[in-house]
């Protein structure tokens, strides 16, 4: 029962990042209409920029989960304004294999020249050490990273959902033209929206350095995962990417337990049966 | 396409004098050598453009361009997949004129290689790939398998641990044809020194996660956690374990498949106290320093491998056999390495078994604590030394049907 | 544009096709005399199978399949063992990986045509990464070693396909049959009916057709012909592997019928010869490969969307119109 619990606590923790990653595609797609493929690789620009500022320039961690992703976010404007902004008329296949493309070439550039093997990324030392459950050994990173993880992800859902900025932004993706008409420059709306789900990968990105390598390949196989998450908790619903982010976490952490072999199958099998029972994803609506 | 040119001049003349008689037995008058390794994915830094730079060297160091011969390089990348490696090796034997493959890190690529070598009468010297099946059930008369298997691995890790006090034990295996057999064999040895298995775990490949199986192999409280994996695997596992207290609990970690590289990745602060078992450290005489410092220069300041090593010797020897044959047919080339002792100077003397097997000592090593290092690469302490005799599964346990 | 005129079109556009077809099998047929390598041009005509398959569905029928893989490899697992290890001849081995993929095809096809859109693709990429765990964990596959050294064998028990040029013209006219097939599906009553569902399924719909059941049938009928191109690719090669059933193989496909020109009937064999010919002839450039694909993406979603066969077309149909 013991261990159980560490197994929950622990799949809660990798939750985090699920959530915290499938949150930034939500709003992109959410908002955007665009399946963005090269999330994975941004969110391993996000590592790299904190490895580079330490190594490179002296910066801390702590500053790094501030400069990174906005580093890694103008990066993210910049192909918006130069290639995406020319395929929003069109289907989303191409939005897809675009930034497809994308994150091979960034992901190939990386690898050669830093290898394949990473680079170490030390905790910082005010969260070194860990904490005695009695039923498990919670190492202090892991708290904050669970602790910081639900405070992003609320804040975005609310600043979306609940404020007038956030109405603008739904309201340009339902009806451009009309949000234009009331002087709103929406494009450029569209290209900050894009930075800062861009940002947000990068933001995990750092977050995730000092707990895996720094490795350029870190997040080739992640974003299927986390594009599952996304597609089960309903295309475009930020509340339901959170939710299903953590959810996720849980189950992949009990599978790891007693099958961890299918540890990584786990969520393509619950995807294949919401998909069938409810299209639209757990939180989402059909459109 | 990359080629070694060498001193086209210095060939040319030297060859007017020495190539007539020299080069009646070699195909095209070019002996060429194809590395086919891994460029882009998971093995790229400890075999990669590494593996090509050693081959190269030895071509160098061999001297044998200054006595006649021709010798091209051309290297390839399989992509970690047996389909493309496995065209790769058809078209460089059918229309590229390649008379010898050389390194293939993946036991997968590795053994389509083995076989289409065989098919075509060419030469294949492993370096890169572990899979003991190699001069086991799949050996061949055209392969050679030079720096290491999974059965040396488990042997020298295995055994010496359980020597030292490590006799429970708790397995974190790559859920892969390789984890399964790193395992099985480590398991077996583990058992014949008397030790015992608590427990296994089998993580999918590329797991970035491993806090959950550390946890049941904490659980486990077996002395030892056994780390069945490699690459980003192995490393993430070496991280997290550190993170998680593991080490610092009292329970210690072996690293059945780790690599020089894997370790400068982690840093010393994360890997200190790591023993894994290789048959190669650069900073074991003057001969393996100079040449690590070379290799250096040519590979983006990475110090070489065992894999790198392993190139570069089995290449020096593979061309001592073609000048004394004075030619490069595969079966026979093959055949005249077996019967002579080799000798070079990173694995110093050694031989080659009937069985394609290539004999040397094996060494256990710690990874140094930050303190004790000298700087960059500066990682191993050797705790012993395992001799040439023991270090490889013994010829009648291979099931080689070459040995009858 | 009167009625007379658009038929005049029509039949010119199908003698453009019907010559290039011939033009096409013909330039084949003497490749091998002309310097070009047999294993390659086998490869090559596999996966150009393998894509036209899966342009059948995407280009025809509109349907995106992220998951194609899991047929391309069942089949080629399938047939390995079924000659390597049941001892079955060429024909049967091919046939029976075939057959397997038609039934995998018809229960995945029945799921997923349910959906549309990204929901259909997401669906085959989930059944298809269950497909892998599958094979990863069955032991017949032998886990990431594969399935190696499959015997060849002999067609219909005469010919010896170990010899490199008569296997070269058993898989083009494997080829040759497979293609003329979906040109022929293409411009069959149902091909024309799978095009006005594209269009407008709701409209195909009133109609009176039965567009699932027109999906579904292009659904197993694209999976059945990607499944002979599996089981003829790893029969040819003597060796299945999981990165047949990787998810990574299934955008390959993709690319390759993207960058030839969906919709097309030639583009997918185009795409598939430049990506198969950039893997073989350009792997000297070692670590750039992955680089260089991504660019041609990213150029092909940019700058001509239509696929190269499609911006050619479309020239042509401009300046000789």
């Amino acid at each position: 029962m013991q261990a159980l619990f560490g197994q929950l606590l622990v799949g809660l923790i990798n939750g985090a990042f699920y959530a915290m990653l499938s949150l930034g595609l939500a709003v992109i797609f959410g908002l955007l209409n665009i399946i963005n493929f090269t999330h994975g690789a941004q969110y391993m620009m996000g590592a790299f920029c904190a490895w580079f500022l330490l190594n490179k320039a002296g910066v801390g961690y702590w500053w790094s989960l501030l400069i990174a992703p906005v580093v890694v976010g103008a990066f993210g404007m910049l192909i918006e304004r130069t290639m995406l902004a020319r395929l929003y008329k069109l289907d989303h296949l191409y939005g897809l294999l675009l930034t497809f493309g994308l994150a091979l070439i960034i992901q190939g550039l990386f690898r050669n020249e830093f290898g394949s093997s990473g680079m170490p990324y030390q905790i910082p030392t005010e969260l070194a050490g860990g904490l005695n459950l009695g039923f498990m050994f919670l190492p202090k990173y892991r708290a904050w990273v669970i602790i910081a993880s639900l405070a992003v992800c609320f804040s975005t859902w609310y600043v979306i959902e609940r404020t007038k900025l956030g109405s603008y932004l739904r309201a340009a993706t339902e009806n451009p033209a009309l949000v234009q008409a009331f002087g709103i420059n929406v494009p450029r709306m569209i290209t900050l929206t894009f930075g800062f789900g861009v940002g947000l990968a990068a933001l995990a990105g750092v977050m995730a350095a000092p707990i895996y390598q720094v490795n350029p390949l870190m997040g080739a196989d992640m974003i299927i995962v986390v594009f599952a998450v996304v597609v089960i908790g309903g295309m475009g619903s930020i509340m339901g990417a959170i939710l299903t982010g953590f959810g996720l976490g849980v189950v992949e952490g009990l599978t790891k337990y007693f099958y961890a072999e299918a540890s990584n199958t786990v969520i393509f099998v619950i995807m294949v049966i919401v998909l069938l029972i409810k299209p639209a994803g757990l939180f989402g609506r059909e459109r | 396409m990359k080629r070694v040119r060498g001193s086209l001049i210095a060939v040319a003349i030297a060859g007017a004098f020495a190539a007539g008689a020299a080069q009646a037995q070699i195909s095209d008058n070019v002996v060429k050598i194809g590395v086919l390794s891994d460029m882009s994915s998971l093995y790229t830094d400890l075999a990669g453009a590494g593996s090509v730079a050693a081959a190269r060297m030895a071509v160098e160091d061999s001297g044998i361009e200054k006595r006649g011969y021709k010798v091209e390089i051309v290297s390839a990348d399989h992509q970690n997949k047996p389909d493309v490696g496995s065209a790769i090796a058809r078209q460089w034997y059918d229309t590229d004129k390649v008379d010898v493959i050389v390194d293939v890190p993946n036991s997968g690529v590795a053994l389509a290689v083995n076989q289409i070598t065989r098919d075509k009468g060419k030469a294949f010297l492993v370096s890169g790939a572990a899979s003991s099946d190699l001069t086991g059930k799949a050996c061949s008369p055209n392969t050679i398998h030079w720096t290491y298997d999974t059965w040396m691995l488990a042997n020298g890790t295995g055994g010496a641990i359980v020597k030292t006090g490590g006799d429970t034990w708790f397995f974190l295996t790559a859920d892969y044809a390789f984890g399964h057999a790193l395992e099985r064999d480590t398991e077996a040895v583990v058992l014949k020194s008397g030790g015992k298995v608590l427990g296994k775990v089998r993580h999918p490949l590329n797991t970035q996660d491993f806090s959950s199986f550390l946890l049941q192999a904490q659980a486990s409280k077996a002395k030892i956690i056994g780390l069945a994996n490699a690459g980003g695997d192995t490393t993430n596992s070496i991280k997290q374990a550190a993170e998680f207290g593991i080490v610092k609990g009292g329970q210690n970690l072996a690293g059945l498949l780790v690599f020089l590289t894997d370790v400068h990745a982690l840093g010393l602060p994360t890997a200190q106290g790591l023993i894994l078992t290789n048959t190669f450290y650069w900073d074991q005489n003057d001969q393996s320093r100079a040449f690590a410092k070379r290799f250096a220069e040519r590979d983006k300041g990475i110090h070489p491998t065992m894999l790198h090593a392993g190139v570069y010797s089995a290449v020096t020897h593979y061309l001592k056999a073609v000048e004394a044959l004075k030619s490069d047919d595969g079966t026979k080339v093959i055949a005249k390495m077996k019967e002579t002792p080799t000798d070079d100077p990173l694995f110093g003397k050694g031989t080659i078994r009937a069985d394609g097997r290539k004999i040397h000592p094996a060494y256990l090593v710690e990874v140094k604590k930050p303190a004790e290092s000298k700087g960059p690469w500066d990682y191993y302490k050797v705790r012993a030394t395992i001799p040439a005799d023991q270090a490889f599964r013994p010829l009648k346990d291979g099931e080689c049907p070459l040995v009858k | 544009m009167a009625i007379s005129d658009t038929a005049a079109i029509a039949t010119r556009a199908s003698n453009t096709a019907r010559a290039g077809i011939v033009l096409m099998l013909a330039a084949l047929a003497i490749a091998p005399f002309v310097g070009l390598y047999p294993v390659f041009l086998m490869k090559a005509l596999c996966f150009a199978l393998f894509a036209c398959a899966f342009n059948l569905l995407l280009g025809f029928g509109g349907l995106l399949s992220f998951g194609h893989a899991m047929f391309l490899g069942t089949a080629g697992y399938v047939s390995a063992h079924a000659a390597k290890v049941w001892g079955l001849p060429f024909e049967l081995a091919v046939l029976s990986g075939t057959a397997a993929a038609a039934a995998l095809g018809t229960l995945v096809g029945a799921l997923a045509i349910r959906r549309q859109g990204i929901y259909f693709a997401m669906i085959t990429l989930a059944i298809a990464q269950m497909m892998f765990f599958f094979y990863l964990q069955t032991p017949f596959t032998h886990g990431e070693d594969g399935i190696q050294s499959v015997p060849r064998g002999r067609l219909f028990g005469v010919f010896d396909l170990s010899s490199t040029l008569t296997m070269y013209y058993v898989v083009l006219i494997i080829f040759a049959l497979a293609f003329l097939l979906i040109y022929r599906v293409i411009h069959s009553p149902f091909g024309q009916v799978l095009k006005a569902i594209r269009e407008n399924e709701p409209r195909a719909i009133s109609l009176g057709y039965d567009a699932d059941r027109y999906k579904l049938l292009a659904f197993i009928l694209s999976a059945t012909l990607a499944g002979l191109a599996g089981a003829t690719k790893s029969i040819v090669f003597q060796l299945a592997s999981l990165t047949d059933v990787h998810w990574t193989m299934s955008g390959e496909v993709v690319l390759m019928t993207l960058l030839g020109g969906m919709g097309t009937i030639f583009g997918p064999v185009v795409g598939a010869f430049i990506i198969i010919g950039i893997e073989s002839y350009l792997s000297d450039f070692g670590e750039w490969v992955t680089v260089i694909t991504g660019v041609i993406f990213v150029v092909c979603v940019l700058a001509f969307r239509r696929g190269i066969v499609g911006e050619l077309s479309a020239w042509w149909s401009k300046h000789a119109g």
